[in-house]
C-alpha cells in the first residue's frame, strides 16, 4: 500500500480539478475535493490500519502491565514510570530513534504510537480496578471465588468506564499523532498534508485534517457506545 | 511492506557513533561545502525551541488557567471546559502547523499561537476539574471565616488543585514540545531541522535530532515534575503517600 503511495505522490502537480485550484491555492476549494476524493482513500485507510493496530498493540501490552501490576503492587511505580519515559518522548523522535533498527515504514510508526498509547491505557486500567469498593471483593472472596475469577468477572467488568475512557483517550490522541507517520514514511493522512517538501497546498491541507478530526470523533462515540454496552449499570445511574 | 534485512551490531552501533560525532563534531552537508551539526548548532537549534515551547507554554497558561479557575470557582461549563479538552485531543498537530503556515504565513508569532492553541484544552480542563473537585465543605469553612472569594481562590482551592492543574500543564508541555519539532515546516528552525531535513543533514544528523528531542521532552518533564512537588502542600503530599 505505501510503495503504491509514492507513485501517487508524483502526479500530485497534475491538478486534475476543473478549476485551478493547485495554481490559485484558495483557503478551500472545494472542486478539488469533488475532482480529487479518490485520492485520499488509501492514506485513510493507511491511517485507520495505523491507529487501530497502535491502539490495539497498545491495549494489550497495557492491560498485562495493569494486571501484573494489580498482582504485584510494588510493580506499579516502575511500570509508571517506564511508560511515562515512553509517552513523553515525542512520537516524531521515536520514529527516528527506531530507524538503526526497524527502518522507514509502518511498522516503526506503529511501534512508536504503541509506545505511546501504554502509559494512557495503563493508568486508566489500574485506577479502575483500584477503585472497584473492597466490600465488593470481599463479598465475592465470601462466596467463594477465587482470585482470577474475581479479577475476571468482578473487577474487570466493574473497571469497564474506566478502562473505556483510557480507550477514547487514547485513540483519540493516536488518530492526531499518527498524521506524524509520513516522516517514517509510515503512510497516513499526513501524505496528503506534507507532499514531498511541499507544504503550501491549503485545500488538501483541510480536507486530510478534517478526515482525521472525523476519524476521531467518529472511534470517540463507537467508543463511548461500546462503554454503554458493556456497563449498563452506568447508564442507569446517569438517568436517575 | 517489505523490511530491510536487520543491520549488524557494528552498522548498529557506528551509526550511533556517527549521530554522537554529528553533535560534538559536526560533519560536511549531505549538500556538500559547509559543516553541519557542532555543538554551536545543536545549542542554536535547541535555544530555539526551549524559547518556542516556553513561550507557547506561557501564552496557553496566561489564556487557559484564568478561565478554568473562574469556571472552577463557580461551578459553571462543565460541559464547555470538558468538551474543550476532548477537542483539543482531536487536533492533529500536523495539519494545525502547516494550515497556520499556509494559510496565514510563517514566522515566530504564528508558530507560538499554533502551539499555544495545543496546549490551552488539557490545562484549561484540569484547572476547571482540579479547582471545582475541591471539598465544598472546605471552600465554605473559608468562607464562613471571612475569607473573600478571591482569597478562597488563592489560599484554599488552588493549593488542593496543584497536582491536577499541574498534570494538565505537563500534558501542555509534552504536546508543545513535541509538536515544536516540527516547527521548521512553518519557518522556524528548532532541533527538528536534523530529523527533517535528511537531505542536509544524512542519517547521523537525523539520529542525533531524535535523541536530542527526546533528551529535551523528558528533561521538560522531568523539570515539571519537580515544580509540582515543590509547589504541592505537605499536607497533599503526606495524604497521598
Amino acid at each position: 500500500m505505501i510503495e503504491q503511495l509514492a507513485a501517487v505522490d508524483q502526479s500530485f502537480f497534475t491538478d486534475r480539478s476543473s478549476g485551478n485550484c493547485i495554481q490559485d491555492n484558495k483557503l478551500f476549494c472545494p472542486g478539488w475535493v469533488v475532482d480529487n476524493y479518490d485520492r485520499y482513500v488509501d492514506p485513510t485507510l493507511q491511517h485507520l490500519v495505523l491507529v487501530g493496530s497502535a491502539v490495539a498493540g497498545g491495549f494489550l501490552i497495557a492491560f498485562g502491565l495493569a494486571i501484573l501490576a494489580h498482582r504485584h503492587r510494588f510493580l506499579q511505580t516502575p511500570f509508571l514510570a517506564g511508560t511515562g519515559i515512553l509517552y513523553t518522548i515525542p512520537s516524531i523522535s521515536f520514529f527516528f530513534l527506531l530507524l538503526p533498527i526497524t527502518g522507514r515504514g509502518s511498522l516503526t510508526a506503529i511501534i512508536a504510537l504503541t509506545a505511546f498509547n501504554l502509559q494512557i491505557i495503563f493508568r486508566n486500567i489500574t485506577t479502575g480496578l483500584r477503585n472497584v469498593p473492597p466490600n465488593v471483593t470481599e463479598a465475592a472472596r465470601g462466596i467463594g471465588l477465587t482470585r482470577s475469577q474475581i479479577l475476571w468477572q468482578v473487577e474487570i467488568p466493574l473497571a469497564m468506564p474506566e478502562i473505556i475512557a483510557g480507550l477514547r483517550i487514547a485513540t483519540v490522541s493516536t488518530v492526531a499523532l499518527a498524521t506524524l507517520a509520513v516522516f517514517a514514511n509510515g503512510g497516513g493522512l499526513g501524505t496528503e498534508i506534507v507532499t514531498g517538501s511541499n507544504i503550501t497546498f491549503k485545500t488538501g491541507i483541510i480536507v486530510a485534517g478534517s478526515i482525521a478530526v472525523i476519524m476521531a470523533i467518529v472511534f470517540d462515540g463507537v467508543l463511548l457506545l461500546v462503554g454503554k454496552l458493556l456497563a449498563p449499570w452506568k447508564r442507569k445511574q446517569a438517568i436517575s | 511492506m517489505a523490511l530491510p534485512p536487520p543491520p549488524l551490531p557494528a552498522a548498529f552501533l557506528s551509526l550511533f557513533g556517527d549521530a554522537f560525532n554529528f553533535v560534538f563534531s559536526g560533519r560536511e552537508a549531505e549538500t556538500g561545502g559547509v559543516t553541519v551539526g557542532g555543538t554551536s548548532q545543536v545549542i542554536e537549534l535547541a535555544t530555539k525551541q526551549i524559547e518556542v515551547t516556553l513561550l507557547a507554554l506561557a501564552v496557553a497558561i496566561l489564556l487557559a488557567m484564568p478561565v478554568g479557575l473562574w469556571l472552577g470557582h463557580r461551578q459553571q461549563g462543565e460541559f464547555l471546559a470538558v468538551s474543550a479538552g476532548n477537542a483539543g485531543r482531536a487536533i492533529p498537530e500536523l495539519a494545525l502547523i502547516a494550515l497556520m503556515a499556509a494559510a496565514i504565513g510563517v514566522g515566530l508569532v504564528n508558530l507560538v499561537v499554533a502551539l499555544a492553541i495545543l496546549g490551552i484544552p488539557p490545562i484549561l480542563t484540569n484547572t476547571y476539574v482540579g479547582i471545582s473537585q475541591v471539598d465544598r465543605a472546605s471552600v465554605e469553612a473559608a468562607r464562613g471565616m471571612g475569607m473573600s472569594e478571591t482569597g478562597i481562590v488563592r489560599k484554599v482551592e488552588l493549593p488542593l488543585a496543584v497536582p491536577t492543574i499541574m498534570g494538565g500543564v505537563r500534558t501542555a508541555a509534552i504536546n508543545i514540545v513535541a509538536t515544536a519539532t516540527i516547527a521548521p515546516l512553518a519557518g522556524i528552525l528548532t532541533l527538528g531541522d536534523f530529523i527533517i531535513a535528511r537531505n542536509v543533514y544524512g542519517d547521523a544528523g537525523v539520529l542525533a535530532g531524535a535523541i536530542l528531542v527526546a533528551l529535551m521532552a523528558l528533561a521538560l518533564e522531568g523539570t515539571l515534575a519537580t515544580i509540582q512537588w515543590a509547589m504541592t502542600s505537605k499536607g497533599l503530599k503526606l495524604n497521598r503517600s
